[in-house]
Order: C-alpha cells, then structure tokens, then sequence
C-alpha cells in the first residue's frame, strides 16, 4: 500500500498573506508610544539651538514651577553616571573617538543636542517645562563644510581636529593600470545627506522595579540595547530586559544607541516612576541620525575597447559631531562593494572620516553600498559616453561571466553566484529596451523640448550582515551570528523564536512558512516570538538584509535539531531502529510500511507525558542553534530607467522603472516584491527628492516633512518587478536577502537616465536631488553646475 | 478647561480637556484609542487621518473642542466584526509592511472612494497625496485601493 498522509503544500515559495496585518489594519497595534503604565511620567528634551556653543549655565528652575513638572534636569546631574554613547566600529588602530555624552555637559556641538530635560505628568506639562528653563550659551564657529573643516586653519569640532580617520584599501598595481591608459575619466559626486523618515517616531519607555530594570524603544536592535544599556551605565546585564514593541519602520536608523534611551533609564531611576519619551517628526529629523553624505572623487581607467583597467577613489564622509553606532564603518561597507560586477587589474579606495557640527551619520537604507553604487554606476555611464560607446555593452564587456562563479573580485570579496546576463537580458525584454533607444533618437533629431532619457544600473551588493570572523578582521566590535530556538508544545503547535528583530519585514510569516516545511507542521500551527530579551534572549537583530539570509538557515538547524530528537522517541515508540525511520509531512514512519507512523505532535505529546521516554532522553524535543555563515551574500540585479526631461522647466518623470532582482532562493515573492517596491521609492527619492539641508550657522532647514520631501503615491510611479533566481552557495536556504537592494539600484539609475537624457546639451552630471531648478540650472550652463 | 462631548467608535465621551488639546491626543490619551497613530507635527503625513461626521481629517489638526459634538471613526471603528473592505483589500495586495501609516492610509481611502467610488489611478495616488508611506513604494496601496473600489465599499 502506498503512503496515503497527504503531505502538506510546501510553503517556502508561496505568496503567504501575513500574520502580521490582523492587528496593523485593524489597530490593535502595539506602538511604543501606546504603552500607559502606572504612574509614568513623560519626559521632554531642551536642544541646543545652536550648531556649537559653550554651555555657561543652564537654569532649570523655572521649569519646577509649572503646573504638572516633576522634575528637570541638565547635563551636570548626569555627568557622573551617563557614561559614553558607544562607537562598535573602530575602523583605524589610530581613529579619533571623542566621547559622546547622552545629555551635554559643557558644549554642544549640533543643533538638536539635548541640554536639558523635564519630567511632567502630561507631555503637554513637559513641553511648558522646556519652555521655563533658561540656558546661557557662548557659540562658537561651526564646521559645516567637510572639505573646509579639513584646512590647518578651521575651527575645530573637538579638541583633537576634525579628521576623524584615514582608511585605505589597495589591490593591483593603481599607477601602472592608469599611467598610459588610452581613456581615463575623472569625475567628482556629491552624496547628499538624507533623514531616514520612519514613519513612526522614536520612542522610549524606562521602568524600574527595585533592581530590575525594563527599557521598551522602537528600536532596530534590542539585544544591542541591552548589551549597551549595560556597557554605557554600568548596570548589570541581567537586571535589564529591552522590548521592541511593534516597530514602525526603521531603514537603519532605529539601527542605533541613543541619548535618550539612556537618559530615560537614567530620569526613571532619579525620578523614582516609569517615564516615556516620544519625538516628534521635527525632533527626529534633527536627532535621528542622517545617512550618506560624501564626497566621491572616483577615476576609471580603460583601453580603448573599454576594458576596465583599473578605478580609484578618494572618499570624504561626513561623520557629523560624534561616533554613534557604526558612524565609521559605513564608508567601509562600500569599499568593498564599489568594484560591483566588473572585473580589473587594480583598485584603490581611501575614505577620510570628517568631523562636522551637524547631526550624526550612520546607517541608512543600504549603508555604503547605495553611495558605491552609484559612484561605479554612474562613472561607467561617463566612461561609455568618453569612449562612444553604448552603456549596456560596456557593462557586458567587463562585467564577471555566469561561468567564473565562484569569483573573487579586486575589492577582495568572494562572489559565490550570479548571473548578470540572465538577469539583464529580462531587464531589458520587460523595458522595451531597442524601442525606447529608437524612440530617444527621433526625439532628440526632431529638437523635442522633453527628452527621453535610459538609466542602467546593474548592481550587486554585499549584505547578510555576518561572517563573525571577517567583521572581527574589519575591526567591528560585534559578531555576526544569528540564533534561533524551536519549541514544540504539548499539543503539537510551535513555538519559534528569533533573534532578529523584524520592523515591518513580515518575519513572523516567512519564518512560519520555514518552521512549517521544515517541520511538517501547518503553517497556522506556527507562531513566531522576537524582539524582547526576556523571550528572545540570544540575537543580532536587523540590519544589513542579514535576517533572512542569516536567522533563517538558523532556523533550519534548530527544526533539524528538533527532528533528531524526536527520531529517538519515535524509534522508541515504534519499537524501530532509528535508521529505519523516514521522515516527511510531519511523521516518522518505518521504511517500507508507512502504516506504522508517529507524527511530531504525538511525539511531542508523549515527551511532555514522559511515561515511558527511552532511558537517558530528555523530556523536551525544544532546540536552539545558532548561524554564522562563512561569506557575505551577494544580490545582484539590473534596474532601468526611462525619464521624460522637460528642458523648459527642469521637471523629471519617471515614465517607466523595470527591476530585475536576482536575491537567490525567494521564500515568499509577495512580501519579497514589497520590499523592492519600498527600496526603490528610496533610491528614488535620493535621486529626485530628498536632502537634509542645514544652513550657514547650522540649523536644519530640513526639520518637517513640509520642508523634507518624503515622496508621496503622487510623486513615484508604477514599478515593473520580476526575478532571477540564482541560489545562494553559502546557506542552505540559498537566499541572499532583499532588504536593500532595491535602494542600491534605483539612485544611480534614476540619476543616469535624466544625464543621458541631456547629455547632447553637455551635461555630464546632475548633483542629487535632480530638482527641476537644478536640472534647469544644469541645463542653462550645459554642464554641471 | 473645556468641557466637550465627542461621539468615538459609537460610544459617547463627555469630558473636560484644554482648549489645546490635540483630536488626536484626546482619542489616543482620554479615549484609548490607541490605533490611530502620531506620523508628524505639520499634518504632511496623514497617519492620524480619521473620519470625523464621516470627512477624512488628519486629527493632529484639530483640537479638540473643535471635535465637540462630532461623530468621530477611527481605525478601531471601522471594522464590524469581519474587516472592512479597504482593510481587506490592503492585507490581500500586502499594501503595508511596518502598518505605522496604515490606519491613516485605509481611513482616507475610505473617503476617497466615498467621492470617487472607481478612480484611476492616477485619481489614488492625487487621492492619497497627503498619507505617506515609508515601506512600500505606494505600489501595493494603488493596487488594493482598486480591490478595494472593484469589491465596491458601501458608502
């Protein structure tokens, strides 16, 4: 008789709705701005309103005297105990890491610094309480230029100078591949800097009971939180549990250790009462930290039928006023990546870090790689130009062949799989490449006042936040493993928990569809359990497009860990030997009579009874293990782009947008679409919309998102998307991840189609965003201006 | 202090606020209701937006005595035991991820199809020009909002 237990449909592959929208559309949400416990007090900060100053004296008393105000605070009644903001990525044995208080003491060196706090009943009552405190500030001159700020003679942003670091990367022989090259092209980008946006705010809340402290923060990184709450205040790991509630969002930038979760900690224990602190939007444009901000001086050198011979590039990073999480390290993350899918004799990359008086940076969608991308991408346009030669075909001429995987690239990475070809040639089937091209010509003779532009961005990047040992080699503080447990309850449904920290990523349904494949297990009988150390002690959480790539073969060790133990019931049980055991769909059964069969609940029943468990077997088939891949993963896809440029006036519109994504293995291809669409809308908005600008005495002209142009449905188009599926060799899941690619690709793309669509006026670069004034004003010089 | 009564989800509140007191800090903080988010400070993003007498307001622009004797619906309300079609409409298209802007997203779409029970698309995206999202792209939100309007939403 054959097998007549039906197995269930494997889930991996299929667009799973998520468990997650029950309570997001209904909202039964559990923001951490929604938590009400007894007795809690808000907390409000003073910011400096100037971008450097010396603090004098800060009066708070004023604010004791409003209806509702607790207490107040300055930098001096923390000074003692707040410890130093921590830096994890000391990139140079020789970096300049100036201490980075919570709450400044003495000087302040952004606009946006908190000088001062107020503990009140309502937030209303704290907002009173800012209002009544006074502070007596000497300003000082700002650094706000980074090319300036490195002059002998600029005022400094701390006592030891405003460069922070020098860190350089060299491969092959640089002056031989440029000396004599019969084409070498030199040009100079400007990464702006951007405001991350989550849509939720930031938001702590702080309560101790007796010594045991609880902190709940919509953060990216809980277990981070815990780790640093630790280091920075000097209170013992195990009396403090860190929640991430419902997390609205973060793209890096909930990827951090703020002033104001350790400054909550810190009131909540003077105060005496649990304390909340919300931001608002223009709050955190000015405090939240920023992303990119370079300057890129890159060079290419080619022979004359477009080989590359070799690039170079000069990087200066704006690191802002201090070193917060990895603020160093994110030029570095592009470093490696910036060779992208093009093979070269030599390679050299120096980035110096700068101090400035403006707001942090750090991790930001990407993180390094959207801004290497784009200097590669953008830079193979202009090569092509110089050499006459069609952009695509230069790309095909140098990129890695299907065939050369496993390849290692001159940045030093192992490429372990790809195919740029497959992935271009459905790229530009989907785009109507030849017709578009044709379409450009005839506009461009017939003087059309809106021109037809093509963007290409063939991409890869490095993500799959990992390998413990290379990150220890990168002199990064931390490791890069994941860890995963799988609990198997009385009544047969599942328990998994991860260590990453989903914020928006729809975890809870993908790592449903693995436990349950991997198990045998109906997707509905899994529940997965994260983002609080009391429940998910052991994690790296979320960044870096790592939570699939990483947590998920994780997960797959601790299912086949619960496997193996409930083998050795099931043979008991069965009165088997082990190896005459298969299992599939849920149960073991004896080889060659399928009748006989015990399925895992039954199993996990009969260990949770444990009446007659094998002697020596524990009574539990509940697993943990953990994942440290030995490689990056490597996303690679091919984005196009065609605008339409009006010439009278500088207005850009995208009129189509095709990504072809190759992220390997894809779990589920609904959630894994969404997280292209929602890269894409960034990388747009870098190209077209977004910059934080602070003016010349270093206030943010940026602050709102009147002034901050988040893009809405009416500003960004309809996407194409479709897939290559070309597995990853380095887990064995064969995923790559898919949380920042569509970012990495979609900047250079944009920005390359509005240039080729004006480059027969002479214009060789717009610098981001491509407003319609800049694109005017561009065109007006016929340059670059 | 003010004394107002509002009319929240179907169920009456009479209560005292300060005249500068936020719609939405008075449904979050006095009412509970908790589902209707804070996205801003200059009402550009929308996740607040509820139906107040049945119009779309973005709730950080209101105070709220300006709400006394109002019939307000937040996300909370809008369902009656099944999902409301927009509510279905976006969890079949995955049209959130993070869900932070999607109260405010489905209550204006409910008002937007109100006007215009079958827009283009190019009517949803001008529709929702004043709800942003940071996750999605607004691909998957055009798409449910024409499930939404083919599923026909009573008004």
């Amino acid at each position: 008789m054959t097998a007549t237990a039906e197995a269930p449909a494997p889930q991996i592959g299929q667009a799973r709705l998520r468990k997650e929208d029950a309570k997001l559309v209904t909202g039964q949400t559990n923001w951490t701005d929604n938590i009400k416990l007894p007795g809690m007090l808000h907390m409000a900060f003073l910011r400096s309103p100037y971008a450097h100053a010396k603090i004098n004296r800060v009066d708070v008393s004023g604010a004791l005297q409003q209806p509702g105000v607790i207490a107040a605070y300055s930098g001096a009644d923390f000074a003692a105990e707040q410890g130093s903001l921590p830096c994890a990525w000391p990139v140079t044995p020789d970096i300049v890491m100036p201490p980075h208080p919570p709450m400044a003491v003495d000087e302040v060196r952004y606009v946006g610094e908190a000088v001062a706090v107020v503990v009140a009943r309502d937030r209303y009552a704290a907002a009173d309480g800012i209002a009544s405190i006074e502070v007596d500030y000497e300003p000082l001159p700002p650094v706000l230029d980074m090319r300036a700020a490195l002059a002998a003679d600029s005022p400094k942003v701390h006592d030891a100078g405003n460069k922070c670091y020098e860190w350089t990367f060299a491969n092959g022989d640089v002056d031989a591949a440029f000396s004599g090259a019969p084409v070498v092209v030199d040009r100079t980008y400007r990464q702006q800097r951007l405001i991350p946006c989550a849509m939720e705010p930031r938001s702590v809340v702080a309560q101790w009971i007796g010594e045991d402290l609880t902190v709940w923060s919509a953060t990216q990184i809980p277990h981070f939180v815990r780790v640093f709450i630790a280091l920075v205040l000097g209170i013992p790991e195990h009396n403090i549990r860190v929640v991430a509630p419902d997390v609205g969002g973060g793209f890096g930038s909930k990827l951090q250790v703020t002033a104001e979760e350790m400054l909550a900690v810190l009131v909540a224990r003077k105060v005496g009462r649990p304390v909340k602190w919300t931001e608002s939007r223009s709050e955190g444009n000015m405090t939240v930290h920023h992303g990119r901000d370079q300057w890129q001086h890159v060079k290419i050198a080619a022979d004359a039928d477009g080989r590359i011979r070799g690039v170079s590039v000069e990087l200066l990073a704006d690191m802002g006023a201090y070193l917060m999480i990895i603020t160093p390290g994110v030029p570095l993350l592009g470093a490696f990546i910036l060779p992208a899918i093009y093979k070269m004799d030599a390679y050299s990359f120096q980035c110096t870090g700068v101090f400035t008086t403006k707001m942090p940076t750090d991790a930001y969608r990407g993180a390094g790689r959207p801004e290497a991308t784009f200097a590669i991408e953008r830079i193979m346009d202009e090569l092509a130009a110089e050499l006459g030669m069609e952009p695509l075909e230069l790309r095909q001429r140098n990129w890695i062949k299907h065939e050369e995987f496993p390849y290692t690239t001159i940045g030093g990475l192992t490429y372990d799989s790809g195919n740029y070809e497959a992935a271009t040639q459905r790229a530009t089937e989907l785009f109507g490449y030849e017709a578009l091209r044709s379409e450009q010509a005839e506009r461009k003779a017939r003087g059309d006042k809106v021109r037809l532009g093509i963007g290409i961005s063939t991409y890869t990047e490095a993500c799959g936040w990992a390998p413990s040992r290379i990150l220890g080699q990168l002199s990064y503080a931390g490791g890069g493993w994941e860890a995963a447990t799988v609990r198997v309850l009385p009544t047969g449904k599942v328990e998994v928990v991860t260590g990453t920290s989903p914020h928006g990523q729809g975890h809870e349904t993908v790592w449903s569809q693995i436990a349950a494949d991997q198990l045998g297990v109906p997707f509905e009988d899994v529940r997965v359990l994260h983002s609080d150390t009391q429940i998910a002690p052991k994690g790296l959480d979320t960044y870096g497009s790592r939570s699939i790539a990483v947590g998920g073969p994780a997960l797959v060790a601790a299912c086949d860990k619960v496997i193996a133990k409930a083998r050795v019931i099931a043979a008991a049980m069965l009165e088997a030997s082990e190896d005459d055991l298969e299992y599939s769909a849920g149960k073991f059964s004896i080889r060659g009579d399928p009748e006989a069969a015990k399925s895992i609940q039954e199993i996990a029943f009969a260990v949770f009874a444990a009446h007659s468990l094998p002697d020596g077997v524990e009574a539990t088939l509940d697993s943990d293990a953990t994942f440290d891949p030995e490689n990056f993963s490597y996303p690679h896809g091919t984005h196009l782009c065609a605008v339409e440029v009006d010439t009278e006036t500088g207005f850009v519109h995208i009129r189509s947008y095709v990504a072809v994504d190759d992220v390997g293995k894809v779990i589920n291809p609904m959630i894994v679409d969404g997280q292209v669409h929602g890269g894409l809308a960034q990388g747009i908005a870098q190209a077209l919309y977004e910059e934080g600008v602070y003016d010349e005495s270093g206030n943010l002209v940026t602050a709102t998102l009147a002034d901050y142009l988040v893009p809405s449905a009416a500003d960004l188009p309809s996407f194409v998307t479709d897939r290559t599926e070309t597995p990853a060799t380095t887990n064995p899941l064969g995923v790559k991840g898919v949380g920042e690619a569509g970012t990495i690709a979609a900047t250079p793309a944009v920005v390359n189609a509005i240039v080729d669509a004006l480059r027969s006026f002479g214009v060789t670069d717009v610098e981001m965003p491509c407003t319609p004034e800049r694109v005017w004003r561009t065109i007006q010089s016929g340059g670059t201006a | 202090m003010t004394h107002i009564t509002v009319t929240v989800d179907g169920v009456k509140y009479a209560d005292e606020v300060e005249p500068r007191l936020l719609l939405v800090h008075y449904l979050r903080e006095m009412v509970g209701k908790t589902g209707t988010p804070v996205g801003c400070d200059t009402s550009n993003c929308g996740a607040c937006t509820v139906l107040m007498d049945g119009v779309s307001v973005k709730s950080c622009s209101v105070l709220a005595v300006q709400a006394d004797g109002s019939d307000v619906t937040t996300i909370e309300g809008l369902s009656n035991g099944e999902l409301h079609p927009v509510q279905r409409a976006f969890h079949e298209e995955h049209a959130l991820q993070c869900g932070y802007c999607t109260p405010g997203m489905i209550m204006a779409t409910t008002d937007l199809l109100r006007d215009n029970p079958h827009p283009t698309e190019a009517e949803i995206r001008d529709g929702l020009e004043g709800n942003l999202c940071r996750c999605t792209g607004y691909e998957n939100i055009v798409r449910a909002v024409k499930r939404a309007a083919q599923a026909g939403v009573a008004p």
